[in-house]
């Protein structure tokens, strides 16, 4: 059962990321102006054009140049021959048009820190927004309630880049706690990673927490509702107890689904954050390709994104069949 | 013998937008040991406020007057400490719906040991015995098996065994059922108040049996309490109550029981 529900889900995987492949690859076939140009520069020949579109194969139809694309995923592939042969072992995702970087090589390079990144403000957010949603469901029409609710509703309507500003003022300007974010290496400086890595975690986790702390007031006065909390009272169970097995764990089960696609879309690159504190993460490095149209890059952030929430999706599928005893696999 | 729970002069009363509404007005009736008192009302009627006076599970901002004594002992502004102890061990609560009355996330096995463990404080194992005894008990085939499975892999005829399992694995002095029955099948309806009524009878528990159906009643209870718009209309023994019905209101829900020897039954059954 479980093998065959595996196997359903995993063949849906690679046709949906096949598709995004496939899709991202049309737009740029078509809407994008000539990478040949592009790599060129200043000194250009229609000579040297062309010599690029026969080394990058861009002179073939589009079907010969995805599959090409795709090829070099999983097995490498060759650009131009004889004397200027380069080959570009798998999984290729080929050479950047405005560093010549290996595109794998850059990705390898970058995600560490966009999951450092996301890691460090889900365990903020988590913390943070379960524990202010959980004391405003118990207080529930208290003042507590109501400031942390109107809170919440502020913080999640602060735009990041505003708050990320805002702190980088006040602490690493004015109060000077903070030294302004660096690229460092846990290993060099463990001190000054976390400083670092401090400012764009908070502003990560800000909204998230939010959002969080109101869900998980819904879900929890909602839990406390139910006619199994009046069964738990009627048994006289202690209070700690009804509320921490009966009430918990109702409530905080389907936080779980959204945290998992939350946390899986992060991965793949938190865009605006990374870009504010100038981090070498994966987003940013969606942003600076897009900018200056790098196609292969483009095209391995995107696949990189999609990867992610699609496997997100399939954990958070089975974390929900192991948390839920209701919910369980049936293969189709 | 002295009476087991004695209720005077209950009132109930709901702070609302348009002032305070008292929900039971002025309600007084016992429950000797090994009787059953059936309440007997449509919705509204005050009859679950009642029984979660009783308990102490009123909805927060309800306010009481009036006395509600256990063995003796005072329940209303009792504090919370005390009554949690009486809960579940010297008074149990069976609901409507069972399937929502228990939750799902955990064995049922599990829900009814937590009961025992709360009150006699012993360890698992032992619990898990006493609540398997208690399954049995109730008629659940393979109980020992059964016990690890959640509520949503049961039919309503068992949850509702196992919710009847649960309120009585401490052996409590006092059981109050609360429509045990209304979300059941007629036949499996049946079976719950045979099952309901023998365990009582087996272990001297005091019941309140609370319904809108006057012809359970009949079939279960010695003393009947006759509620409307949180007032008692009627109040004495069944026979007292079925035959000669002092009010109106009750002649009509007497009335209202389809009969098979009448004759103006035309077959169609309520």
């Amino acid at each position: 059962m479980m093998a065959r529900y595996l196997a359903g889900r995993l063949a849906g995987m690679v046709l949906i990321l096949f598709l995004v492949c496939l899709f991202t690859f049309l737009i740029f076939f078509t809407l994008s102006p000539d990478p040949a140009v592009l790599i060129c520069g200043k000194t250009c020949t229609p000579d040297r054009i062309d010599q690029i579109r026969g080394v990058l194969g861009l002179d073939q139809p589009f079907l010969t140049q995805f599959f090409g694309f795709l090829g070099g995923i999983f097995a490498g592939r060759d650009y131009g021959q004889g004397a200027n042969l380069v080959h570009c072992a798998a999984p290729c995702l080929g050479y950047s048009f405005q560093t010549n970087q290996s595109v794998w090589d850059m990705v390898v390079e970058r995600l560490p820190v966009s999951a450092t990144l996301a890691i460090g403000a889900a365990v903020l957010w988590l913390l943070f927004g379960i524990a202010a949603g959980l004391l405003s469901a118990v207080k529930e029409g208290t003042w507590w309630d109501r400031a942390g609710m109107g809170l919440a509703l502020g913080g999640s309507s602060i735009p990041n880049y505003v708050l990320a500003l805002a702190l980088q003022y006040v602490l690493v300007v004015q109060l000077q706690v903070l030294p302004f974010p660096q690229a460092v290496a846990f290993g060099d400086d463990p001190v000054l990673w976390f400083e670092s890595y401090l400012m764009p975690w908070i502003v990560l986790a800000a909204g998230y927490a939010c959002l969080y702390a109101r869900l998980t007031r819904a879900n929890v006065i909602d839990t406390l509702a139910e006619n199994f909390m009046r069964t738990a009272r009627a048994k006289g169970l202690s209070p700690v107890l009804t509320m921490r097995r009966h009430a918990l764990r109702p409530a905080l089960t389907p936080i779980t689904t959204i945290f998992g696609m939350d946390f899986a879309a992060l991965l793949g690159g938190a865009l605006i954050t990374e870009k504010v504190f100038g981090l070498n993460g994966v987003g940013k490095m969606a942003a600076d390709s897009i900018a200056k149209n790098d196609q292969p890059v483009i095209m391995a952030v995107t696949l990189l994104a999609a990867f992610f929430v699609v496997v997100g999706n399939l954990v958070v599928d089975l974390v929900y069949t192991a948390l839920d005893p209701r919910v369980r696999i049936t293969a189709k | 013998m002295s009476e087991l729970l004695i209720v005077e002069d209950l009132t109930v009363t709901f702070p609302t937008t348009r002032g305070p509404v008292d929900v039971v007005k002025g309600v007084s009736f016992t429950v000797g040991r090994d009787d059953t008192v059936g309440i007997v009302g449509e919705s509204g009627s005050g009859k679950s406020m009642t029984s979660l006076a009783i308990m102490g599970l009123l909805p927060r901002g309800a306010r009481t007057s009036g006395s509600i004594r256990l063995d003796g002992a005072e329940l209303l502004g009792a504090a919370d400490r005390d009554l949690r102890r009486l809960r579940g061990d010297r008074m149990s609560m069976i609901f409507q719906d069972p399937l929502s009355s228990l939750n799902p996330y955990y064995p049922v096995g599990l829900q009814i040991e937590e009961v025992y463990r709360a009150h006699r404080g012993r360890s698992r194992r032992a619990a898990r015995e006493v609540a398997i005894a208690a399954l049995e008990q109730v008629g659940l085939p393979d109980a020992g098996r059964r016990a690890d499975h959640y509520p949503h892999q049961f039919s309503g005829g068992q949850r509702q065994r196992i919710m009847i399992a649960m309120a009585l694995v401490c052996s409590p002095a006092l059981l109050i059922a609360d429509e045990p029955t209304t979300a059941l099948d007629v036949t499996v309806q049946a079976q719950i108040l045979r099952l309901l009524a023998d365990l009582r009878r087996q272990s001297g528990t005091g019941m309140i049996f609370i319904t809108h159906d006057l012809a359970v009643i009949s079939s279960i209870a010695t003393r009947v309490l006759v509620m409307r718009r949180g007032e008692q209309v009627e109040y004495g023994t069944a026979e007292q109550v079925f035959a000669e019905p002092r009010h109106d209101y009750t002649r009509m829900l007497l009335e209202s029981i389809p009969r098979i020897d009448d004759p103006t039954n035309d077959g169609v059954s309520a």
